[in-house]
């Protein structure tokens, strides 16, 4: 399965051309980029391990690719974001957020039922590689 | 000044018109002393309900209407007895007055002013002490300007057009349960709107099948499905059900696309009993929204507003049975009034017009719902039929939603005229594909995503759109055929109701 979290990715995987030129767009906005990565791609999994800080006072989108590339090489086999930070008044949030990498396989959820009282059910959505210890899931 | 020229420096909340202006707004006829309250009848423009050199607070509430006299009746009498019938009032002089701080309560019309181009309108300006209002009452606010003088007889007809809130009274109201900020996060959806489905046929599906619509739509791609206005609990599915096969759907989309997903489960019913317990088992299922129709009343929706607040609930609200008193242009009251008071009755999301849909809205006129719903200062825009500069105070922001005749091929004007903050239900464009419901849901979901990769990327995306459009369906078969079959389709009339300033071109020099 593909997962569809973020804004693009009903779209083919973006090349870094496109990457950058969308880099670029939010640091026009003055938006501070970070780069999340995680082997647990749970929907409710918010906090995304950080690559560094994010990248406040960047002018130039080059800088966050060099970063990007680097968080690649150590967590290439794992799903990677771009987020981007707003820290105006009345947003002080994530104004842009999208996956730049994923796993070569995505084994994707299971949807887990438990029978309750009348006909209610209560759903667990659990990752398949989440099973299996962090940082070796996506082996 | 000409009637249509564009008056964009005039901030009607502290401007006099100076005489030769506006010969209207002539000094004040108001009796005192003694002979303000011998027994009888008064003119109410007499009785300090016309007060031309007041200058309002900035605690007080502003109400404009457009007022219609009857033949004959003096404008500046009718727009006195507007401000009379809405505070204190009543058809003869009362003694009793004296007991009270009279002038204080009296609501004041300080400014009439001639409507441009409609011969026999005026916009009647009036201020009202902070304190006739309950804080935090919706149906005291409204009992008070809208209860009683719509039907009188000196007018042929009266409008509410807009209001000026202060922030002192903004203050006293929860507002959105949620907010656009925190529906963001909590959905995990961030830079570009959502995108959501109405089930149709809105009657007779079983709580099976119905379920299926949602699955199917959820799994294509979709954010949100939604109850249509009329789903409560008939017959043909009783709202257990609904609510039941609806939570289905939602795990098992929320499972095989890892996004969070949800499904506006409607519990108007016909006691807040009853609503209550719907709301509690759709929160017990866990549901992230639910939702309410503006038919239940205003004190109803701040009660439900309450609870979502309570329980981390979405609170969705269809403005079911607006078009009633807000289309007509001079009878009622303006849906930029209800937006206000919606958004300081706490609910997250308001269907606010589409533009290019079948439903009623002139572009600038919806633009100025939508500033209303999203912005922390609306300031007076006559253009977009916005009067006053309103501040919200922090409030959180309403969602606006869009739905209602759009489809894919729209997408650039969507974003255009709408912005990114905004829910885009495409029901029969989703519903009605081809190919089937998923396919309706992808076909909106890459539309969406490829318009929003290119307004970034600095393209031109409004006239580039079709382009864009048409390269993006070269990957995505559901699109392709999407554009093919809705090509064509557009809803062009005339709006009734529209801004009655527009903007002139100044002559260079």
């Amino acid at each position: 399965m593909r997962i569809t979290q973020g804004c693009f990715s009903f779209l083919p995987d973006l090349t870094d051309e496109q990457i950058s030129r969308q880099v670029q767009y939010c640091l026009e906005q003055g938006w501070a980029v970070n780069i999340e990565f995680t082997d647990d791609p749970h929907p409710r999994n918010h906090f995304w391990e950080m690559w560094g800080l994010p990248m406040f006072d960047l002018r130039d989108a080059a800088g966050v690719m060099m970063e990007l590339n680097e968080c690649r090489k150590v967590y290439g086999n794992s799903y990677i974001r771009l987020s981007a930070f707003d820290s105006s008044h009345g947003w002080e949030s994530v104004r842009l957020s999208f996956i730049v990498n994923r796993p070569k396989e995505e084994p994707g959820f299971r949807l887990e039922r438990h029978e309750m009282a009348g006909r209610n059910i209560r759903y667990t959505t659990r990752s398949y590689a989440a099973d299996r210890p962090e940082g070796r899931r996506y082996d | 000044m000409p009637p249509n020229e564009l008056m964009t420096a005039s901030i009607p909340t502290n401007r006099r018109s100076p005489p030769e202006e506006n010969n209207m707004n002539m000094h004040s006829m108001t009796v005192r002393g003694k002979d303000r309250y011998k027994s009888g009848v008064m003119e109410y423009k007499k009785m300090g309900y016309w007060e031309p050199d007041y200058v309002p607070k900035d605690t007080d509430v502003i109400a404009l209407f457009r007022v219609t006299p009857q033949d004959g009746v003096d404008p500046i009498e009718a727009s006195a007895a507007v401000a009379g019938e809405s505070s204190t009032a009543t058809w003869t002089v009362v003694w009793t007055d004296r007991l009270t701080a009279a002038e204080k309560y009296r609501a004041k019309c300080y400014r009439v002013d001639p409507v441009p181009n409609s011969p026999g309108q005026y916009f009647a300006y009036i201020a009202y002490d902070i304190d006739l209002f309950e804080p935090g009452s919706i149906a005291n606010l409204s009992a008070s300007i809208i209860g009683n003088v719509f039907g009188f007889k000196p007018l042929k007809a009266l409008r509410l057009e807009d209001m000026r809130l202060p922030v002192a009274y903004v203050k006293t109201f929860q507002g959105p349960a949620t907010g656009i900020v925190v529906e963001r996060e909590r959905m995990d959806k961030f830079g570009r709107p959502l995108l959501g489905a109405t089930v149709k046929p809105k009657l007779g599906l079983s709580g099976r099948n119905y379920g299926r619509v949602v699955y199917e739509a959820l799994k294509g791609g979709l954010d949100f499905t939604k109850d249509d206005e009329n789903i409560n609990s008939q017959p043909f599915m009783h709202w257990r059900e609904r609510f039941l096969y609806c939570m289905e759907a939602v795990n098992k989309a929320q499972a095989a696309s890892g996004e969070i997903k949800g499904t506006y489960l409607n519990v108007t019913a016909g006691t807040m009993e009853d609503m209550y317990e719907r709301a509690e088992f759709a929160k017990e299922l866990g549901s992230v929204i639910i939702m309410i129709d503006l038919v239940i009343g205003y004190t109803a929706i701040q009660s439900m507003a309450k609870w979502a607040r309570r329980n981390d609930m979405i609170l969705h609200l269809h403005r079911a049975g607006h078009s009633t008193y807000t289309r007509q242009r001079s009878h009622g009251v303006s849906f930029r009034v209800i937006a206000k008071w919606m958004r300081l009755a706490g609910v997250d999301h308001i269907h606010a017009g589409t533009v290019v849909g079948k439903l009623e809205g002139d572009p600038a006129t919806t633009r100025g719902y939508y500033d209303i719903c999203r912005e922390d200062y609306n300031p007076a825009r006559l253009e977009h039929g916005v009067f006053f500069d309103q501040h919200w105070a922090s409030l959180n922001k309403l969602m606006p939603v869009a739905s209602g005749g759009i489809h894919a091929g729209q997408m650039h004007q969507l974003l255009d005229h709408l912005g990114e903050d905004v829910i885009l239900q495409f029901g029969g464009g989703t519903i009605g594909h081809p190919m089937g419901i998923q396919a309706g849901a992808t076909a909106n979901r890459v539309a969406l995503e490829a318009m929003i990769l290119a307004r970034n990327e600095g393209r031109d995306y409004l006239h580039e759109g079709p382009e864009i459009l048409a390269k993006a369906a070269e990957t995505c078969t559901p699109l392709k055929s999407a554009l093919e079959v809705w090509k064509d389709v557009t809803f062009n009339y005339e709006s009734t109701d529209m801004p009655d300033y527009v903007p002139t071109p100044s002559v260079a020099m």
